[in-house]
């Protein structure tokens, strides 16, 4: 060892903790972001603060394999998609149906209808939507298509990112999130008809 | 693409609000939305019921969660 090692190692080791605590950092200003997608990919709010907490831990340990200056919000979803699958969540009570494929305009109309006149006013749909409607519905279509209308829809990712941290080609999550908002306006037609 | 051009708007409405058509494509869409009530209406009504979902889907952090991830830094990697 030359005469600048012990200098040189306290340097490399202050420059690691101050790498580390602004990485720890910047991860924490993200977690409200990150519990919001959580939350709507899981059951409950107790599973979603707990699939949060191991996220952050596995986070921190990893710390070191995140590229500083890359989307981070995107790199800590990546590790809470594949924590969520890998807790299972087949046990799921959501059916693993496919979506109907039914057409845009359709189901717009559809949920117009319900009010039995032709016009056809966002508020006026909505209004006759309970308030968690939309968080059952979510809850109802098939994980693979409620994975990509959450990351898109919920949580703002580009198709890029959400195709990055679902680890599938953007074209699976183009045609998934197609679905999945037609699964989702399924749904809610439904509700708003009854 | 032949056929009724509100179906092809309809083709076009979910790129369009993610703001992922070409411009040709962009530009169809636009033109036939100026003269079409039937379809701008549904764009509205899509565009209402994305912001609707959203913010009914929105849940914030329940309090003492950031807390806990606090306590999480400095985890060692070998833990």
């Amino acid at each position: 060892m030359s005469e600048t090692g012990p200098d040189t190692e306290a340097r490399r080791i202050a420059t690691q903790a101050r790498d580390r605590a602004r990485f720890e950092e910047e991860a924490l200003s993200l977690a409200d972001q990150v519990y919001r997608v959580a939350r709507r990919l899981v059951g409950s709010r107790e599973e979603a603060e707990d699939l949060v907490q191991e996220t952050y831990a596995r986070a921190f340990r990893s710390w070191s394999s995140y590229t500083p200056g890359t989307n981070m919000r995107a790199w800590l979803l990546r590790i809470l998609t594949n924590l969520n699958v890998d807790r299972g969540r087949k046990i799921q009570r959501t059916p693993q149906t496919q979506p109907l494929e039914e057409s845009d305009y359709y189901l717009a109309n559809k949920m117009a209808s319900a009010g039995g006149e032709e016009v056809l006013e966002a508020d006026d749909v909505v209004e006759r939507l309970s308030q968690d409607s939309v968080v059952k519905a979510l809850s109802e279509i098939p994980p693979q298509f409620r994975d990509v209308v959450v990351l898109v829809d919920i949580g703002d990712f580009t198709y890029a990112d959400a195709a990055q941290i679902l680890d599938v080609p953007i074209g699976t999550v183009m045609s998934r999130l197609h679905r999945g908002r037609r699964a989702l306006k399924q749904h809610l037609a439904e509700e708003a008809l009854t | 693409m032949s056929g009724d051009p509100c179906d092809r708007c309809e083709e076009l409405l979910q790129d369009f609000l993610d703001r992922t058509l070409t411009d040709v494509e962009w530009q169809e869409a636009e033109g036939h939305l100026a003269g079409c009530d039937y379809c701008a209406r549904r764009y509205r009504f899509e565009e209402s019921l994305r912001k609707y979902v959203r913010t009914s889907a929105v849940e914030r952090m329940p309090p003492g969660l950031m807390a806990k991830l606090d306590e999480l830094r400095g985890l060692d990697a070998t833990a």
